[in-house]
């Protein structure tokens, strides 16, 4: 595990802290400059761009939002799949720019991705019990432990029958099957933080509920601090009890799920809370507060960039970016809010 | 009563998979009203994109229809010729895919493409054609102006609204959608719903909405069907279906799904998986799954029953044996110890 020696920026006590996102970044080059620049716009896609937020140690936080907001990059940023643009990452209080070598391989022990796409997230041409022991033997874990340790994982997962499906192969197995290895895969070197992708967006409605009452179980029982990846607020509200709210790789509001489902203060989370139907006929069928769809993200708004879709946009919103304003347990980052 | 527009009778459609065969579905049996939405339900597998499909006739090539009956306006499309089915096909009955990507030629203007359609089938001449395509861009909310453009310019939404556009272009009575709104982002799928309603009343026409999310059924959809491993389990209107469900399958969907405006406890799983439908069990299918299965459940065939609803409107169907115990087994399956194998 990556030691808590390194002190913390601000000199502040941050013990608590698993994760702090200060001012990231990340943007991407697409095409040509000169095409771009011809046709009137960047050829620079701000994936994520300023994005701060701490984790504390046990949190499970959702990071919602739609396609294209953001959401999957910054997953990937918190663990140091791709480098930031700029502003900083710190894990356990060290910054991720600077963990190489030794250090480098217990923070890949520390934090982990549970992938999307069960399908896909395991080699088809090993057996599950080499999928499962791949990591163990990456980690150095002499033989004689592996196979405890992959009894254990498999038990934390519940998966039925784990004697049997050791020696199959993935394409032998169903998808929640499948889903259930990955997550032990991801947590069988014991990881503290672990990102969530979408696990369930692949599977049918009547698994998906066992897969995410294994998450929430498994968090609980081992203290993980968790990030959930959804586009989906039903599902994040189940397995989080915080929600970060991304527009445009901007967060518009983060605060505690129940707060944001019940009473949305962000303009846009309004929107998302009106347009998740629910499973019985009496639902509201209340007009959308906004219209149209989410702008290019080559060529953002100015100032607020929800404007353009916002029902309450005013002169301020398109000239100056709304700063956080922190209104009781939440944040939100809008002009509205700014008295 | 009237008259239903669409009556679907012990539909069977099996595809030939290596030497044996897949009965994808298999003695399906529901109604469509005239002026409605049906939302047809259930999980990968179920058979309710191959019934989609099979009502079109547009089939994949190792497909079997293997019996049954399917009443279009009183003809049966099964015995019609391929020429009188392709009349049918988009004049009467029209089909939105659930990316339609797939149904746009990435080469062609859609102006070409609507218009195409407009003259070739709907034999309007040139200039009525463009004025129809202008008319049918307003009706799904898109700029005429927007008639020049290309499909990869539109949003994935806005693709959306093209393909209805498209469908809508010879003033079909029935549009079955496949998971029209299942790739788009909730604001969006938002929108295309209220829009395909909207349409749906304005017009009078009649739409099957295939899906595997009962909260889209139950947001837009009059009527529900519910599908497990290739059969009917439950069918009627969509709010006496979800508020008091008579089959266990049904029971159990609703109790696996994430409600955002209820306080609600633990989402319960369903164990296990479906069957295979090359070799589907005996009796009733969901028995291997079910809390509530007795031994006679894997003896008995299948078979659609009316359930008894006092006050509460008719056609409400479900194959379950125990119908008759319902309101006990209701109470049981919202238990999540039921559920637990």
């Amino acid at each position: 595990m990556v030691g808590v020696t390194a002190p913390a920026i601000d000199g502040q006590d941050h013990r608590d802290e698993v994760v702090r996102a200060e001012g990231v970044a990340k943007h991407y080059q697409v095409g040509s400059n000169l095409i771009a620049t011809l046709r009137g716009r960047s050829a620079l896609v701000k994936a994520v761009d300023g994005v701060s937020f701490t984790l504390k140690r046990g949190e499970s936080v959702g990071l919602l939002g739609e396609s294209g907001c953001g959401k999957t990059t910054m997953g990937r940023l918190l663990l140091k799949l791709v480098p930031p643009t700029s502003g900083s990452i710190l894990f356990e209080g060290r910054d991720t720019a600077t963990i190489d070598g030794a250090d480098l391989r217990a923070f890949r022990r520390s934090a982990q991705l549970i992938f999307q796409n069960p399908f896909e997230a395991l080699n088809p041409r090993l057996t599950i019990r080499q999928s499962l022991a791949e990591p163990l033997e990456n980690a150095g874990v002499p033989r004689a432990e592996r196979l405890g340790l992959i009894e254990e994982a498999l038990e934390l997962v519940r998966s039925p029958s784990p004697a049997e499906i050791l020696e199959r192969y993935p394409h032998q197995m169903s998808g929640g099957q499948l889903q259930r290895i990955v997550m032990a895969r991801a947590l069988i070197l014991q990881p503290t933080f672990v990102v969530a992708d979408e696990p369930v967006s692949m599977l049918d409605v009547s698994v998906r509920a066992g897969i995410l009452n294994v998450f929430r179980d498994v968090r609980e029982r081992l203290g993980l601090t968790a990030i959930y990846i959804s586009h989906d607020l039903a599902l994040v509200r189940y397995v989080c009890e915080r929600t970060i709210v991304m527009y445009l790789g901007r967060v518009v509001e983060d605060g505690p799920t129940e707060e944001v489902v019940h009473e949305p203060l962000h303009p846009y989370s309004k929107a998302l809370v009106t347009a998740v139907p629910v499973p019985h006929p009496d639902q509201s069928h209340e007009a959308l507060p906004i219209h149209g769809g989410a702008p290019d993200a080559r060529n953002p708004p100015s100032g607020c960039r929800f404007r353009d879709r916002c029902p309450h946009a005013f002169e301020r919103c398109a000239v100056e970016e709304p700063k956080p304003i922190q209104q009781g347990n939440r944040t939100v980052y809008c002009h509205l809010f700014d008295s | 009563m009237t008259a239903p527009l669409l009556s679907i009778r012990d539909l069977s459609v099996s595809y030939v998979v290596g030497n044996g065969m897949v009965h994808a579905v298999d003695g399906a049996t529901f109604d469509v009203p005239a002026a409605g939405i049906v939302g047809l339900v259930g999980e990968s597998g179920c058979g309710k994109s191959t019934i989609a499909r099979a009502l079109t006739r547009v089939v994949p090539k190792n497909a079997r229809f293997a019996g049954g009956e399917i009443f279009f306006d009183g003809t049966d499309l099964l015995k019609l010729s391929e020429g009188e089915m392709n009349r049918l096909r988009w004049g009467d009955i029209a089909f939105i895919p659930q990316s339609a990507m797939n149904s746009l030629d990435p080469v062609y203007r859609i102006e070409t493409q609507l218009g195409e359609v407009l003259r070739q089938r709907g034999g309007l001449s040139k200039a009525e054609a463009r004025e129809k395509s202008e008319a049918l861009f307003e009706l799904v909310g898109i700029e005429p102006r927007r008639l020049r453009d290309f499909p990869h310019q539109f949003s994935g939404g806005m693709r959306q609204r093209v393909a209805i556009a498209l469908a809508l272009a010879l003033d079909p009575k029935l549009i079955i959608a496949d998971e029209p709104v299942t790739a788009l982002d909730v604001i969006v799928q938002r929108q295309i719903l209220d829009q395909l309603q909207a349409l749906q009343q304005r017009l009078g026409i009649s739409v099957i909405l295939v899906t595997h999310d009962i909260s889209v059924v139950a947001y837009v959809c009059d009527r529900i069907v519910v599908m497990y491993a290739g059969q009917v389990v439950e069918s009627g209107d969509t709010r006496t279906v979800l508020t008091a469900p008579y089959h266990p399958y049904t029971m159990g969907l609703y109790n696996a799904f994430p409600d955002l405006q209820s306080s609600q406890g633990i989402l319960t799983p369903i164990e296990g998986s479906p069957p295979d439908l090359s070799a589907p069990p005996s009796g009733c299918r969901f028995a291997p799954r079910c809390p509530f299965v007795e031994p006679e459940c894997r003896a008995t065939e299948m078979v659609l029953h009316e359930v008894e609803i006092v006050d509460g409107p008719a056609g409400h169907v479900s194959a379950c044996r125990r119908n008759g115990d319902a309101e006990m087994l209701r109470a049981k399956a919202s238990e999540v110890a039921t559920w637990s194998a």
